[in-house]
């Protein structure tokens, strides 16, 4: 069934890129949709919240602005709500088109766009704190309850998060980091509930979930640049003499041109930003999928509506079906980031005796 | 270039939010949660190791009291086949006792019949003897009322003690 779907579907792609690439000339828009620029908003960070939108009228949850101008050397404060549809709103403006689209910016005196120091609230930090609300909404009152009756077994959703628990301590943590795996089981746990549970609002198709927070290069940056530096600053005297001089590798690959070292450094680099790409990759490929799929109807529309009733329900079932695809994707990159980061956190603990 | 442009705003938020969440569910959640976990798995440990200890003890409980089962009975067979043996050996020294005693009273018996018989042979014969000399008392005087025959008969009498 599926392999039938995924075939007629690629026909559709094709004939759908053929269209595309006859009427492209710059712009490929359908009856004033384009859906490139739509799919690429769907997917990036926003000043407000979108919750819906019929014809005209926008419903989004304006979210605030916090800008520190250069030019100026002020702070700045206010609701989205003032730059909407390219207001400006004391010196601050959000352009439609060039580098800076879709982002605050301010003219300095020659009219160039400058962006100032932007650390407003936007959609994807609201949608970590609800996702850290959540968290905390879990994990707190379950820590309680274990306080209370260590001894007892947990019971309903508890049951069903313990076996998760467990399962990165015992599977993630001992194996890979050895005796010290307690000093890292917390960083371990939040890393992965973290993850897993964005990844799962972000399958939801509504407030307040659809944020792309884990397919976001700025959040599994820092993710990944805490198992960095927390692997940096675990690492034994044996970790960093396997780095610079490892006693397994010939003398000529070290000196003169230290060509090993600076492999084994630069490696010490990539793995962190494999991590950082792989998260970020996996969780946007499945929002532009999913996105994709909605807007081929739109763009069937273009051409009618017998195609784009016809379109839509091959879309919606593709849909559903990826969906699924993705919470158990959803749950693999969680496990793998953690995991990997487990794995580094034990090579940064190796020591001679092995 | 929108979608691999990091945000610093973002970056800034997700840095300290995440740092936040860390240390909060640090104190707040995993310490107990963990904690909590190890302690239920110890108690189940040692509940399990004190069953083990509780059956194993049970078992040599039942091998002791195997044993000493073991024990008592052949104790038992040992004292009813040393009773069985004390018995025959009481039995049949009680049958020679009274063998013995038997054969002894019948000896004396025999000894007092004996005895008697020879008693009443003596006194038969003392009587048969007074008898004996009543009659020839009797006789005698009847016959011997003449001098010739009182003389025959003395003489006939010597002869016949002589034989004697």
């Amino acid at each position: 069934m599926v392999k039938k779907i995924s075939l007629l579907l690629a026909f559709v792609l094709v004939f759908v890129s053929g269209a595309l690439a006859q009427e492209s000339n710059g712009d490929e828009t359908f009856k004033g949709f384009d859906p490139g620029r739509y799919i690429v908003d769907e997917v990036l960070d926003h000043y407000e919240w979108e919750i819906f939108k019929i014809k005209n009228t926008d419903v989004s949850i304006p979210l605030p602005v916090i800008v520190y101008s250069k030019l100026r050397h002020k702070f700045y404060a206010f609701c989205s709500c003032k730059l909407r549809e390219g207001h400006k709103y004391k010196g601050f403006f959000i352009p439609e088109d060039g580098k800076f689209r879709g982002r605050i910016v301010e003219l300095d005196a020659q009219g160039n766009r400058v962006r100032p120091i932007d650390l407003s609230i936007t959609k994807n930090v609201l949608a970590i704190w609800i996702s850290v609300l959540i968290l905390f909404w879990i994990f707190i009152p379950m820590a309680k309850r274990y306080q209370q009756n260590p001894l007892s077994p947990p019971k309903g959703f508890h049951a069903l998060l313990e076996p998760l628990i467990l399962f990165i301590r015992d599977d993630i943590a001992k194996t890979n980091i050895g005796e010290k795996y307690e000093k890292y089981l917390p960083y371990l746990l939040t890393l992965f509930f973290f993850i897993f549970l964005n990844n799962l609002l972000g399958l939801l198709p509504f407030f307040p979930g659809g944020a792309n927070v884990t397919g976001n290069l700025a959040v599994t940056g820092v993710m990944a640049t805490f198992t960095f530096v927390i692997t940096t600053v675990s690492g034994t005297k044996h970790y960093w003499k396997h780095i610079f001089w490892n006693p397994e590798v010939p003398w000529w690959l070290k000196v003169p041109i230290p060509l090993m070292p600076l492999v084994e450094l630069t490696g010490v680099f990539t793995k962190p930003t494999v991590l950082m790409i792989r998260l970020f990759a996996n969780i946007l490929g499945g929002h532009i999928v999913r996105v994709t799929f909605i807007t081929l109807i739109f763009i069937f529309a273009a051409f009618g509506v017998a195609a784009a009733y016809g379109v839509s329900i091959i879309s919606v079932l593709f849909v559903v079906f990826i969906t699924f695809l993705e919470m158990l994707v959803a749950f693999i990159q969680a496990y793998v980031f953690t995991i990997l980061s487990a794995l580094y956190f034990g090579m940064a603990l190796e020591t001679d005796e092995h | 270039m929108e979608l691999i442009t990091p945000g610093f705003g973002l970056i800034f938020w997700m840095t300290l939010t995440f740092l936040i969440v860390l240390i909060i569910l640090k104190k707040y959640a995993w310490k107990p949660i963990l904690e909590s976990i190890r302690q239920r798995e110890e108690f189940i440990n040692n509940s399990l190791k004190q069953a083990e200890e509780a059956r194993r003890q049970l078992e040599n409980v039942k091998n002791e009291a195997q044993k000493i089962l073991n024990q008592a009975r052949q104790e038992r067979e040992q004292m009813l086949k040393e009773a069985k043996e004390i018995h025959a050996r009481i039995v049949r020294q009680a049958d020679e006792e009274a063998k013995k005693i038997k054969e002894r009273r019948l000896q004396e018996a025999l000894q007092e019949i004996e005895n008697a018989k020879i008693n009443a042979v003596n006194e038969l014969k003392q009587f048969v003897a007074d008898i004996s000399i009543e009659i020839a008392e009797k006789i005698l005087r009847s016959e011997l009322s003449d001098k010739q025959a009182q003389k025959q008969f003395i003489e006939k009498m010597l002869k016949e003690s002589n034989l004697n």
